[in-house]
C-alpha cells in the first residue's frame, strides 16, 4: 500500500483530479489557462502532459460559456470539472450556475442529472483589490439543488473532491488560494470524504469556533492562543455547506455551550448568520452567552495591505470575542 | 432535393400537430386548466418541423420559452405535454417545470428554458459532449431574434468554431422580442448571420414560413456538423402570430398593427403547405382529412388524459432537489 505523505491543498487537489481523470473516461477538465499552463495558481500543472488536450482543455476567457457548456456536457454523459478562477468571476456565469444547473433536475422531474463540478477560489491577502478576492461561498450555498464544498486542509481537499466528482449534482468547489500552500499528511491509498459530514479539527470543551476554509487554520491559531489562557476551544470545519453537518456543530454546541462562527465571506447575509440562526433555533436551550459571528467586513475589499488585512477575520479577532463570551455574565 | 411523398406527409402531420396543440392549451389557458405563463407557438411550427426532421432519435435539441413546437417536432407525446402544462402529476416533469421547461431526454430534448438564450450552452455543451464521446450525435439550438442579443451567444459560436462542435444554431426570427419589434431592438443592417459568419460558421437565411427550405438548409447543416466540419448557424424568418404569452392581451396593437398581422396570417406556414401538398397533388384531399383526423382525436385524447390526471402529491414538493 502507497505511504502517507506530505502533501500541499495544491498537490492533493491536481492528485485528486488525475485520479478521477485516471478512473472515469467521462471526467475532463475545462478552464482558463489550466491546460498548458498549468492553472494560475499551478494546480493543473502538468495534467494536459499527462492526459491530453482533449481532457484538461483550455479555454477561451468566457465564463459563462464555460459553466453553460458543462451544464449542457453533464446532461449528456459527461462529468465536466470546470475552473472559473476567482469566484468573484462567477457572477458572470450565474444564470448558468443558478438558472440552469441548480434546477435542472428538478424542473425537468427528474429526468435531466447535472454531474458538474466548479473549482474555484475565494479569500483575500493578495491584494488583488475588489474584483479578484471575494469569498463569495454564500451565494451557492443560498439556492437549491448546488452542493458548496470548502476544504481546509490537503487531506480533506483530495477526499472531497473525488466526491464531488463522482456526485450527480452541480457541485461548487471553492479553494482557499491563499491556503494552496498549506502541507499536512495525505495517504497514498484511495480514498474518498462523504458530502455533508463535518470534521472535529481540535476538541475542546468551553467553546465552539465552526470555521470555513480558510478561517479553520485562524480559529486553530486562536484556539492555541485560548489555550494559554486556559480556555478550551473546539473548532468544527463543517467542510460542505450545502449539505450543512448540522449535527456535528449542535452537537459540539450542546457540550461547549458558547459559539463563534467564522467565515471570510461578507458577514451580512452570510454563512455565519445562516450556521449562527441554526445554533440559536436548535440549541438555544443549552447556550449560555449569545452566538458570536466573524465574518468579511462589509465593504469592497481594498487593495493596499494595510486596509485589506482589516477586512479577514483574525486570530485576535476570535480570541477577543471568545474572551468577551467569559467576560460578561449573560 | 426532391423529397419522398412519405417525408412531406410527416411534415404536413408534424404541422398540424404543433398547431392544434397550441390551440388546444390556448383553449385550456382560456379556462383555467393551463396554468402559469403560456408563449404559443402558432405561425412558427415550419422552424421546428423543418429542423428537427432533419435529426435522428438521438440527436440533441434545446428549445425556448416558446417551445412546445420544439418537443413535438422532436417526436414528443402531446399527453405528457398538455398534463404538463396543466401541472399534472403525469405531464413530462411530473408539473414541476410547466411549459417553459417541458423536457424530453429520452429524446433528447434537453428542455424549454424559461431565460431568453438559455440554451446557447447546454447546446454548446452537449455538442462537446458528443464529440468527446464520438457518438456521431448533433445538437440543434433553437433561440429566437431576441435571444440573438444574449452575449453567451457569442461566446458559444466562438468555442463551437474554435472546437469545431457539432451544433447548429437555428434563429427563429419571429420579428419580436417580447413586445419589441425586432427592428427597433437589432441592427438590420446586417442580418444575425453575419453574426456567425464572423466565428466562420457556414451560414443560410430561408424562409421560416417554408417548411421545405428549412428542412433542406437544416439537412446541409446537420451533415456538415455529424461529418466533423463544425457548427453552423441558419435564421429562419417567420412571424409570431400570437402575442408573447396569453397574458399579452392588450399589448398587441402597441407593437403592430391589425393590417400587418393579416397579411401574415395569409402566409401562416400550415395552411401554404397544406395548398402546395394539394396543388401539387402529392397528397390527395382525402389524405390530408386523414392527417387532420388523427391529429383531432390526438388532442382529444391529451384533454382526457390530463382530466383524469391527478395534481401532484405535496410529497413531490420536495422530491428531485437532488439527484
Amino acid at each position: 500500500m502507497p505511504e502517507t505523505r506530505e502533501l500541499t491543498i495544491c498537490e492533493a487537489i491536481r492528485e485528486a483530479l488525475a485520479e478521477e481523470l485516471n478512473r472515469d473516461p467521462a471526467v475532463f477538465l475545462m478552464g482558463e489557462d489550466i491546460g498548458r499552463a498549468g492553472g494560475v495558481f499551478k494546480v493543473t500543472e502538468g495534467l494536459q502532459d499527462e492526459f491530453g488536450k482533449d481532457r484538461v482543455m483550455d479555454t477561451p476567457i468566457s465564463e459563462a460559456g464555460i459553466a453553460g457548456l458543462g451544464v449542457g456536457a453533464a446532461m449528456t454523459g459527461m462529468r465536466p470539472v470546470v475552473e472559473i478562477m476567482f469566484s468573484d468571476l462567477l457572477t458572470l456565469a450565474m444564470d448558468q450556475v443558478v438558472n440552469q444547473a441548480a434546477k435542472m433536475h428538478y424542473m425537468t422531474g427528474g429526468q435531466a442529472r447535472v454531474p458538474l463540478v466548479i473549482r474555484t477560489t475565494l479569500g483575500a491577502g493578495r491584494g488583488a483589490a475588489a474584483q479578484h478576492s471575494q469569498s463569495l461561498q454564500a451565494w451557492m450555498a443560498h439556492v437549491p439543488g448546488l452542493k458548496v464544498v470548502l476544504p481546509s486542509t490537503p487531506y480533506d481537499a483530495k477526499g472531497l473532491l473525488k466526491s464531488a466528482i463522482r456526485d450527480d449534482n452541480p457541485v461548487i468547489f471553492f479553494e482557499d488560494k491563499m491556503s494552496y500552500g498549506v502541507k499536512a499528511p495525505v495517504p497514498g491509498s484511495e480514498y474518498t470524504i462523504p458530502l455533508g459530514v463535518a470534521d472535529v479539527k481540535r476538541a475542546g470543551d468551553a467553546v465552539t469556533l465552526v470555521a470555513t476554509s480558510s478561517m479553520v487554520q485562524v480559529a486553530l491559531g486562536a484556539a492555541d492562543i485560548l489555550a494559554e489562557e486556559g480556555i478550551s476551544a473546539e473548532v468544527v470545519d463543517p467542510r460542505t455547506l450545502k449539505p450543512l453537518d448540522k449535527d456535528t456543530i449542535l452537537e459540539s454546541v450542546k457540550k461547549t455551550e458558547r459559539a463563534v462562527v467564522i467565515d471570510e465571506g461578507y458577514l451580512s447575509y452570510g454563512v455565519t448568520a445562516e450556521i449562527a440562526a441554526i445554533i440559536a433555533d436548535e440549541a438555544f436551550d443549552y447556550l449560555d452567552a449569545p452566538v458570536k459571528r466573524i465574518g468579511g467586513i462589509d465593504v469592497p475589499i481594498p487593495m493596499a495591505t494595510a486596509l485589506e488585512l482589516a477586512t479577514i477575520p483574525s486570530e485576535e479577532q476570535v480570541v477577543e470575542t471568545v474572551k468577551g463570551l467569559f467576560r460578561r455574565r449573560y | 432535393m426532391t423529397l419522398d411523398k412519405e417525408l412531406l406527409r410527416e411534415m404536413y402531420y408534424r404541422m398540424r400537430r404543433i398547431r392544434r396543440f397550441e390551440e388546444t392549451a390556448e383553449e385550456l389557458y382560456k379556462r383555467g386548466t393551463v396554468v402559469g405563463l403560456l408563449h404559443l407557438y402558432i405561425g412558427e411550427e415550419a422552424v421546428a418541423t423543418g429542423a428537427c426532421l432533419a435529426l435522428n432519435d438521438d440527436d440533441y435539441i434545446t428549445s425556448t420559452h416558446r417551445g412546445h413546437g420544439h418537443l413535438i417536432a422532436k417526436g414528443g407525446d402531446a399527453k405528457r405535454l398538455l398534463a404538463e402544462l396543466c401541472g399534472r402529476a403525469t405531464g413530462y416533469c411530473q408539473g414541476k417545470g410547466g411549459s417553459m421547461h417541458a423536457a424530453d431526454l429520452s429524446l433528447g430534448v434537453l428542455g424549454a428554458n424559461g431565460v431568453v438564450g438559455g440554451g446557447f450552452g447546454i447546446a454548446t455543451g452537449a455538442a462537446l459532449s458528443a464529440k468527446k464521446r464520438n457518438s456521431g450525435q448533433v445538437a440543434v439550438c433553437f433561440f429566437g431574434d431576441g435571444a440573438a442579443n444574449q452575449g453567451i451567444f457569442m461566446e458559444v459560436m466562438n468555442m463551437a468554431a474554435l472546437w469545431k462542435l457539432p451544433v447548429i444554431y437555428v434563429c427563429e426570427n419571429n420579428h419580436f422580442g417580447e413586445y419589441t419589434r425586432f427592428d427597433e431592438a437589432t441592427v438590420t443592417s446586417q442580418p444575425i448571420g453575419a453574426r456567425a459568419a464572423a466565428f466562420g460558421l457556414p451560414t443560410a437565411q430561408v424562409d421560416g414560413n417554408d417548411v421545405v427550405a428549412v428542412y433542406e438548409a437544416a439537412k446541409e447543416a446537420v451533415d456538415r456538423a455529424r461529418t466533423g466540419e463544425g457548427p453552423g448557424f441558419i435564421e429562419a424568418r417567420t412571424y409570431r402570430l400570437r402575442g408573447h404569452h396569453m397574458g399579452d392581451v392588450g399589448f398587441s396593437h402597441r407593437y403592430r398593427t391589425q393590417e400587418e398581422l393579416d397579411a401574415h396570417w395569409q402566409e401562416e406556414p400550415a395552411g401554404r403547405f397544406r395548398t402546395w401538398l394539394l396543388e401539387n397533388k402529392i397528397l390527395s384531399e382525402p389524405e390530408i382529412e386523414e392527417i387532420e383526423a388523427r391529429v383531432e382525436a390526438e388532442m382529444q385524447e391529451a384533454i382526457d388524459f390530463v382530466n383524469r390526471s391527478p395534481v401532484p402529491d405535496l410529497s413531490e414538493l420536495t422530491e428531485h432537489i437532488y439527484a
